[in-house]
């Protein structure tokens, strides 16, 4: 019975594998060949989604201002309410419950419906599609991602951490910054998770950001975004067009791979002290 | 002191505590009951644990002595439907009404060692620096002076001291429990109290914790909550005996385990239950 068990396994195992090989495989073939400096280092020119020259300078610019303000600004809402949860409320609290089964429901609900929603509150306040309704949009998108990632890591810190803090006299707050640093390659997880979710999601900025040809310089302004890019010339009917998209999913792929390997150093890094 | 001093090379030193004690705070309690959602765990303990002795409390599982214990420091607060009546004493100061201010300060004068070690996520020399650094030391000589100090004091410096700055998670589970007991000691305080602090660690570390505890009496005072009637009887000066949750008999080793008044008492110690 083992033996079947195991082939589960191994095959389970083969096919994540084999996705993944086959997914890099086609974006580095088909983007390898057609990717050049200049698409890296320039602004699209006049007519670049026709099959002119040019660049997609814009997206990149555009999706890592995204995903390095959104995550901060996640964090920054997103570590306290975890520690709310977990150091401030009891075990068996109704609000915890309550919260912790609204993260549920927000991680679920498709980007799209962020976007939507996003949009009809810009409307109602006025505002029009820009870098900062994207930001926005983003973070309540990996807020829920954030919350829950840290949250599974800070339930199991053991009470034995929590008693050896506070029977030396330290406070609800010292006691935090104790855990911190037990959650640390948690949050560092979380990170990662919410980064990939960010940079890759075209559905709720659609909506909110726009698109532009150039790099915004205020927050106010329309950006262009990887995805976007990948989106706009991939529905393009020339096949240079079409061609350039796997470029940009080349830059898109190395930009995560790049995050994920940093991740796992500094996961590493603060791995060191945790009991 | 050179500027760049490594700190394998700082010597033990007499130096002027950061602290104030007087030394000889009387730890007692006067009718003191708690419950936990409705179930009474502790009836009416009156009792004093005398200063400069090691005092064990002792009893069959679930009757109560480690809630007491953890009533003494207030991490009883930390379970929840927690109800306590009466007075628990360290000196002047009521533990049972302290605010959360005046809380941090009575558990900095009075330590735990716990049932299991459980460094902090960080150095050997962080744990040890830790309860000094929240309680307002800040100098690094000063911090230096008490790590030295207290890993001499539980006989872990010479094992440790070119590894100062290595994860605590790294050392072995009895030189843990050692650092914790070090980590304890640093804030220096009055009481100690151990939670079955031998339960989890090999005969041999077991002993040296033992033994460590029977010297650290002349200046501090111990309350071990243990399982092991054996371990009582080796270093205990006072006992407590507690059943269901009532002190059923008190006094020191020789009285209650020689001499014992009480019929249950005399029955837990023949091994008629446990």
């Amino acid at each position: 019975m083992e033996w079947v068990m195991k082939a589960l396994m191994i095959i389970s195992l083969a096919v994540v594998v084999f996705a993944a090989v086959f997914i890099i495989f086609t974006i580095v073939k088909k983007g390898w060949s057609c990717i050049t400096w200049e698409m890296v280092t320039s602004l699209p020119g006049n007519g670049f989604y026709i099959g002119k020259s040019g660049g997609f300078l814009n997206a990149i610019v555009g999706s890592l201002y995204i995903v390095l303000a959104s995550t901060l600004l996640g964090l920054i809402v997103s570590i306290p309410a975890v520690f709310y949860l977990n150091v401030f409320l009891k075990k068996s609290s109704k609000i915890a419950s309550v919260a912790r089964l609204a993260y549920d429901v927000l991680f679920g609900i498709p980007s799209i419906v962020y976007g939507a929603f996003a949009f009809s509150i810009m409307i109602f306040i006025g505002m029009r599609t820009s870098l900062l309704g994207g930001i926005i949009t983003t973070t309540l998108l990996i807020i829920p991602i954030l919350i829950r990632s840290m949250d599974e890591v800070a339930k199991n810190v053991p009470s034995e951490l929590y008693e050896a803090s506070f029977a030396m006299g330290a406070t609800r707050t010292e006691t935090i910054r104790i855990v911190l640093r037990q959650i640390l390659p948690g949050i560092a997880t979380a990170i990662l998770l919410s980064v990939g979710r960010a940079i890759g999601d075209a559905a709720g900025i659609m909506l909110t950001t726009g698109f532009s040809d150039t790099i915004p310089t205020s927050l106010t302004q329309q950006t262009a975004t990887l995805p976007l890019s990948i989106f706009f010339q991939l529905t393009a009917p020339q096949a240079e067009v079409q061609d350039r998209a796997y470029a940009a999913a080349l830059v898109l792929t190395i930009i995560v791979l790049l995050i994920s390997l940093l991740g796992r150093f500094i996961t590493s890094y603060f791995s060191k002290n945790k009991i | 002191m050179p500027l760049f001093q490594k700190l394998s090379d700082l010597k033990n030193e007499d130096f002027a505590s950061p602290w104030a004690n007087d030394g000889k705070s009387r730890l007692y309690t006067e009718n003191l009951s708690l419950s936990i959602h409705g179930n009474r765990i502790l009836k009416n303990i009156s009792v004093e644990l005398p200063c400069n002795k090691i005092t064990c409390i002792v009893g069959p599982s679930g009757c109560g002595k480690s809630t007491l214990l953890k009533t003494f420091n207030r991490l009883i607060d930390m379970t929840e439907g927690v109800k306590i009546s009466g007075n628990v004493f360290l000196g002047n100061e009521n533990i049972v009404k302290a605010g959360f201010d005046d809380l941090t300060e009575i558990r900095r004068r009075i330590g735990l060692v716990p049932q299991r070690p459980c460094p902090l996520p960080m150095s050997i020399y962080g744990n040890i620096a830790y309860g000094c650094k929240i309680h307002g030391v800040r100098k690094r000589r000063e911090l230096n002076r008490i790590v030295v100090k207290y890993l001499n004091e539980v006989g872990l410096w010479n094992e440790v001291k070119n590894r100062l700055r290595s994860p605590a998670v790294g050392l072995s589970i009895g030189q843990q429990q050692r650092l914790c007991l070090a980590r304890s000691l640093a804030v220096e305080p009055e009481y100690i109290l151990a939670d079955e602090a031998t339960s989890a660690l090999d005969p041999q570390s077991s002993k040296i914790v033992e033994d460590l505890f029977v010297r650290l009496k002349e200046k501090y005072s111990i309350v071990m909550v243990t399982h092991t009637l054996h371990q009582a009887m080796r270093i205990a000066d006072y006992v407590i005996f507690i059943y269901m949750g009532e002190i059923i008999e008190t006094g020191t080793a020789d009285e209650v385990f020689h001499h014992p008044k009480h019929e249950l008492t005399k029955n837990y110690l023949s091994g008629v239950f446990s």
